[in-house]
């Protein structure tokens, strides 16, 4: 249990190239998906975002992804949807005050960012979540947001 | 002493420059005084009498109390409700929030009303799972957590706007806090989570219970490498156990408590295990309050409360202070 999202934070240098050099990609995608039309191809791409990082990182997909900011693991799989680091309550062994069984999401994030070139983003503050963003492309919002294409609840992208 | 190093709790005393809020323990931390704090249990009663008889126990050794909001997710009256009633006789308050059992629109009501009654400052917790208490079955809500539920009080109080940005005509003048746990993995994280929480707006942290002075040692440390006691006041958690029973019962089932297993050997070694965890938790304030940065002590003495005067007394860290009480000014 957790195997893969436990391994990709150990290797959370190399996914944050890989995501660096696909986010590059997917930016240069903008003029066919302004085309297309962004809100069209939410779903589709939500779809393959859904399975490649809940593959990955377990991600659930909130919408507002932070995963090169957090050690490359995804916070939401805290019991608390803590976003900014570690409650008090976890156990002397590293585990989850809630889910015994689980290793803080938070002790992984942290040993995954000091792996990262940019592994310093954890000390950033993230804003709360907004749950109508929950189920959308965040790799969409993240292109949008470089090319300055407003959407509803763009505050928060 | 003038009234401002020792003020009465409850006066809306005007706000002072540079001050967040007209509160008692603001001034009494900016004026440098070594401040004591002690966490109130709410009943479980609609009997405001009932909070009265708990404020009573610590007149004229504690600074403020805090009213806890459903501590280990076990339902009592609302923190809310408690400090409404405390502010009835001028009682200094501090009021937790916890981010487990209500959204952000329910928060933000709750923080205006608390100011309108006189509630000057506001500890703001992320709160334990709902799993540690007594209605495991309920919906966690978790909506926000400490370091957003800060933000957006900062925001209030400065801004005077509600997270939505609409406005706020008259703003809560609140001293915010926050908590820390310098004891609990991952421990080279904790200082930086420290820096994120003040960042958001902390400007007092009340900790976890402190029973490895070393390992604060080491927190505080680097605290203090990093300027964060000069950004933030830190009050450290303390109390006494009860008996080595007690003490291996709240390892096992209190969140985020850590307690080294040497306290344990001490009391179960000890004749009077109560008397010995007394002396234990005045040790550990004597001990605490010489390390830099530290600003004051928040007493956690859960079922022990009687016992908090003379733990303060006999610690003597008050210096000859006698803190605000209803009826200190009566002959």
């Amino acid at each position: 249990m957790y195997s893969v999202r436990r391994w990709a934070s150990r290797h959370a240098r190399f996914f944050e190239a890989v995501y660096n050099g696909f986010e590059a990609v997917l930016t240069s995608l903008h003029p066919l998906f302004r085309r297309i039309g962004y809100a069209r191809m939410d779903k589709p791409v939500a779809a393959v975002e859904k399975l490649v990082k809940g593959f990955l990182f377990d991600t659930k997909m909130c919408g507002s992804c932070t995963l090169g900011a957090t050690g490359m693991v995804c916070p939401m799989n805290c019991p608390k949807s803590m976003r900014n680091g570690p409650c008090g309550g976890v156990r002397s062994n590293g585990h989850c005050e809630i889910k015994p069984e689980m290793p803080c999401v938070w002790v992984d994030a942290f040993a995954g960012s000091r792996l990262m070139r940019d592994g310093d983003r954890i000390q950033g503050i993230q804003a709360m979540v907004d749950h109508r963003l929950q189920g959308s492309s965040s790799w969409l919002r993240e292109v949008r947001r470089k090319k300055g294409v407003p959407e509803i609840g763009d505050a928060a992208g | 002493m003038t009234m401002l190093d020792n003020p009465a709790a409850g006066h809306f005393l005007p706000l002072e420059p540079g001050h967040s809020s007209p509160g008692r323990i603001e001034k009494l931390l900016r004026a440098g005084e070594f401040t004591v704090t002690a966490e109130l249990s709410p009943p479980d009663s609609s009997d405001p009498e009932e909070v009265f008889e708990k404020a009573r126990i610590f007149d004229g050794s504690v600074d403020a109390m805090n009213a806890t909001d459903g501590s280990g997710a076990n339902c009592h009256m609302s923190s809310v409700a408690v400090c409404a009633i405390l502010r009835r006789a001028n009682y200094s308050a501090i009021m937790q929030v916890s981010c487990r059992d209500r959204n952000r629109i329910a928060i933000q009501g709750d923080v205006l009303g608390a100011a309108a009654i006189g509630v000057a400052s506001i500890l703001c917790l992320t709160g334990d799972g709902v799993q540690a208490g007594d209605h495991p079955q309920a919906k966690p809500v978790f909506d926000l957590e400490s370091i957003t539920l800060l933000a957006m009080l900062r925001k209030m109080r400065d801004e005077s706007r509600f997270q939505s940005g609409r406005k706020i005509t008259h703003p809560p003048r609140v001293f915010l806090g926050a908590a820390a746990n310098p004891f609990r993995p991952p421990l080279d994280f904790r200082p930086i989570r420290l820096a994120k929480k003040i960042e958001a707006g902390a400007q007092f942290i009340q900790t976890q219970y402190c029973f490895d002075v070393e390992r604060l040692k080491q927190f505080m440390a680097r605290v203090c490498d990093m300027g964060l006691h000069k950004k933030a006041f830190i009050l450290v958690g303390v109390g006494p156990l009860a008996s080595a029973r007690a003490a291996e019962w709240i390892r096992q089932h209190v969140p985020g408590v850590h307690i080294p297993d040497s306290i344990i050997k001490r009391l179960a070694g000890s004749a009077n295990q109560k008397q010995e965890g007394k002396k234990i938790c005045i040790e550990m304030i004597q001990q605490v309050r010489e390390i830099e940065g530290v600003s004051g002590v928040h007493v956690m003495a859960y079922r022990q409360e009687e016992l908090v005067a003379e733990i303060i007394q006999e610690s003597r860290v008050l210096g000859g202070r006698t803190p605000w009480y209803p009826g200190i000014d009566e002959p």
